[in-house]
Parts: structure tokens; C-alpha cells; sequence
């Protein structure tokens, strides 16, 4: 369990927002993997184990509440209904992160893989519990399949992404000197 | 102590988001609206981003090819002036026809060309939105159409944008009338999420005569759709509930998985 509280670093924060932010609308206007695969990805699920297992608590609550929010809009999904199931997947990793490898790009594919598979799933069962009537079948079965591949094999990519832009544009943390003038020992001629 | 902030987060959101999924229908559709508004520069940079190529092409097009092009339009301009006098002709016939039968006059569509500027992300929806809104006379259940046939009906409208769900969603059902002898109807519904061709027509009397091939067009009734709107052929049809009623599976004219402009009928 985590016990030391992770710095807020806003950097992070922005920039997982905004990478969220044209996600959503990049999944909204780019049509390619519907006509090659016949399923849009969707990349939040991905994010969300991205910010669960580097971002701090204030982070991961943004991103599930704005993500599914952005998402909603531009769907017919009710708004609102894409949240809880972000949250569903973000928070289990986010309290057991310090138990997860998660430099490995192996277990970034298979969180991605996870989390990608678990929200679209957790949101149709929203939708029915509600008395929504989306659009189900035989080929939802492949959809399904073409979102979680999809989902995990962007993780590892969106982990990478995410680190070069902390890197090149965020600001690093000062490393302390191990240099303290009151512990310096003089040497002097003088009697102190 | 962390352990109770992360409750308060958790409790936070989920707060959130039950106050959003209980809100009345028009403050969620004002906060989508809301929330859609904060990607208005994107749209104009994804806008421009689709033109420069389109200019650039113009641009580099050699003078003999324009030429030809407008000569070729020249030659289409004045093939439709000539059938739209035809058609004068035809409707002011019509119209005399109805007059003496006294049948209601028939109203001329008129239609507003659209761009297709986005699709649903989520993959179990069948949603469009397009460029025109409350500003440009749009309101909801508006049918939309393409050259081919009907797409869908307008079911949410901005001042801006409008989402169209089409056809093969669950919330667009279409009352449907079979061009054969017994002028069979019944109800164009949902579809297979994959294929967006074909769509399943339901409700059909258990005799109905249904060969493959056949024209389905909108019987008019429910009141959303006028008649006559063309929506595609009998694929196959078979028997169903121990032969209660038939069902058939409908190939659409219009190609809904690359709509770039649709028309929406204003009837």
C-alpha cells in the first residue's frame, strides 16, 4: 500500500490532460481503424494506467472525471456514464502500484491490455443497467477484441511518449548537494 | 491519513459523476454543449488541415485540366437546367392531377448540404455530428439524406452542430414499405455493429412475398420520415418466431461508413 505522498508535479498533470483532450478528439475525426479494423480504439484506458502508475491521486481523479466527460460529449453515450468505469480501472492499479513493475513494457501491454478490455465493458453494462439500448451483436465480439489489442499495444507507446515529454519539457528535479558549509572542516593557522 | 483523502477523492468523483448522469435532459445536453465548445479550435485547425491539401492540389492543377473541367461542368449545368424544367412541367401537372382528385398539395423538399465533421468514438453507437445547428434552422428528428437515399434523423442540435444517428442504430427505427405487389411495411432496426450495409427489417406480415432485389423505400408513417425516400434493396428474408412474422435483411443505398456530406431534409 502506499503510504508516502507522490509531489504534485502540475507539468504531469497538464499533460496528461491534454494528451487526454486530443485523444478524445483525435478518435472522434480520424476514422482509420474503423475502416481497417472496424472498431475505433479508444486511448484513455490506456492513460488512465499511465497516470495511475505515475501521476498522483488529484491527477487521476481529473483525468476520469474530465476523459470521460470529453468522451461523452462527443458520443450519444449519456454524459457522465464514462467516469466510473476510468475510475474502476485507475484506482485498483493506483493503490497497488508499488507491487507493479511498471518499467516493464511487457506489464504496461498487459495493464493496458486489462484496462482497455474492462472499460468498454463496465460502460455497456452501465448503458444496459440504465435501460439503454446500444448497438450489440456477434461482431461486439470483435470490437471488443480489436479495442483491448489495440488499448495494450498503445500502453507501452503512450508510457514512452509520456516519459521524453516529461523529459524534454518538463522541469527535473534539483539534486541536493552533499556539500554543507557548517560541516566544511577548516583548516586554518589561527586558533579558533 | 492518505488513506482517508483517497476516500475523499474516490467519493468526490463518484459524487461527480452521479450529479451528471442525474441531471434533467436539456442541462446535460447544455453541458455537452458546454464542454464540445472548449474543442472549437481544434475543429478550425482540423478544418484548415483538411484544406491545405485540397488548395495545394488546385494549386499545382495544370491550366488544361481546369479548362476541361469546367467544360464538363458546362455540359452537366446545362443537362439539369433541361430536367429541371422537365420536372417543372411534371410537378405543375401533378399538382393540377392532385387538384382535381382533391388531394392535399405536395410541399418541395428543401435541403441544406452539411459536412460530416465527426463520428462517435464509442464503437456501439452509429452517430454523426455535422456543421449545422439551431443558427442554421435545424431541430431535432429532421431527416438526412444523401443522392443514394436516407441516413438518418437529426437527434441532438447546437447552435453550431447537430448529431445525426443512422440508420442501424437502435435509436433510429424506420417505418419501411416494400415496392412489391402487397406493398408490405415494416420497420428498418438495428444492425450488426461490424457491417453497416446491411440492416435488419423487422415486423413484416408472415406471407410476404420478398425477393432479393426488391426497393425499400419510407412508408411515411410515424411521422418522422416523408414517403417515398429511397432506403435500399431486399437482401435475403426468412421466417421467424415459428413464422409469427418475417424478417429480412435491408442493403443500404447510402454508404454510411464514409459519409463526408449529407443533406438534411426540411420537409
Amino acid at each position: 500500500m502506499l503510504d508516502v505522498p507522490v509531489p504534485m508535479n502540475i507539468f504531469q498533470t497538464i499533460l496528461i490532460l491534454a494528451f487526454a483532450f486530443l485523444a478524445v478528439f483525435g478518435e472522434a475525426v480520424c476514422d482509420a481503424p474503423r475502416h481497417l479494423l472496424g472498431a475505433q480504439i479508444n486511448l484513455l484506458p490506456a492513460l488512465m494506467i499511465f497516470a495511475a502508475l505515475n501521476a498522483g491521486l488529484p491527477t487521476l481523479a481529473l483525468l476520469a472525471v474530465l476523459g470521460g466527460l470529453w468522451f461523452d460529449t462527443f458520443s450519444a453515450n449519456p454524459l457522465g456514464i464514462s467516469i466510473l468505469p476510468l475510475l474502476a480501472v485507475g484506482w485498483p492499479v493506483y493503490l497497488r502500484r508499488d507491487l507493479i513493475l511498471r518499467d516493464l513494457p511487457f506489464a504496461q501491454f498487459v495493464l493496458g491490455a486489462a484496462a482497455s478490455a474492462a472499460v468498454p465493458a463496465l460502460t455497456i453494462l452501465m448503458l444496459l443497467s440504465g435501460s439503454q439500448e446500444p448497438m450489440l451483436g456477434w461482431g461486439s465480439l470483435w470490437q471488443w477484441i480489436v479495442m483491448t489489442a489495440g488499448g495494450a499495444v498503445a500502453t507501452p507507446f503512450i508510457f514512452a511518449l509520456m516519459d521524453w515529454c516529461n523529459r524534454a519539457l518538463g522541469y527535473q528535479v534539483r539534486t541536493e548537494n552533499s556539500f554543507r558549509p557548517d560541516r566544511e572542516i577548516q583548516r586554518s593557522r589561527k586558533k579558533i | 491519513m492518505f488513506k482517508q483523502k483517497n476516500y475523499l477523492a474516490l467519493g468526490a468523483v463518484v459524487f461527480v459523476a452521479v450529479l451528471v448522469l442525474s441531471l434533467p435532459t436539456r442541462a446535460t445536453s447544455r453541458l455537452k454543449l458546454a464542454v464540445g465548445s472548449w474543442f472549437l479550435p481544434l475543429f478550425g485547425l482540423a478544418g484548415a488541415a483538411q484544406q491545405l491539401p485540397a488548395d495545394l492540389a488546385d494549386s499545382v492543377l495544370p491550366r488544361r485540366e481546369l479548362l476541361k473541367q469546367i467544360d464538363t461542368l458546362r455540359r452537366e449545368n446545362q443537362q439539369f437546367k433541361t430536367q429541371a424544367v422537365q420536372t417543372t412541367a411534371i410537378a405543375r401537372e401533378n399538382d393540377q392531377l392532385r387538384a382535381l382528385f382533391n388531394w392535399q398539395k405536395q410541399s418541395p423538399w428543401k435541403l441544406k448540404l452539411a459536412n460530416v465533421v465527426m463520428r462517435d468514438p464509442a464503437n456501439w453507437w452509429r452517430t454523426v455530428q455535422i456543421d449545422l445547428g439551431t443558427r442554421d434552422g435545424l431541430r431535432e428528428n429532421l431527416p438526412v439524406i444523401t443522392a443514394a437515399g436516407l441516413v438518418g434523423r437529426v437527434s441532438s442540435v447546437s447552435l453550431t452542430r447537430a448529431q445525426v444517428v443512422l440508420i442501424g442504430d437502435p435509436n433510429c427505427r424506420v417505418s419501411a414499405l416494400v415496392e412489391n405487389a402487397a406493398h408490405d411495411t415494416g420497420v428498418l432496426t438495428a444492425s450488426d455493429p461490424l457491417d453497416t450495409s446491411l440492416v435488419q427489417l423487422t415486423y413484416l406480415a408472415s406471407g410476404a412475398n420478398l425477393k432479393s432485389g426488391q426497393n425499400v423505400v419510407t412508408s411515411g408513417l410515424g411521422g418522422v420520415f416523408p414517403k417515398g425516400i429511397p432506403l435500399g434493396q431486399i437482401y435475403d428474408a426468412r421466417s421467424v418466431e415459428y413464422g409469427l412474422y418475417t424478417e429480412a435483411r435491408v442493403k443500404l443505398n447510402a454508404d454510411l461508413g464514409s459519409l463526408e456530406q449529407v443533406s438534411v431534409l426540411f420537409p
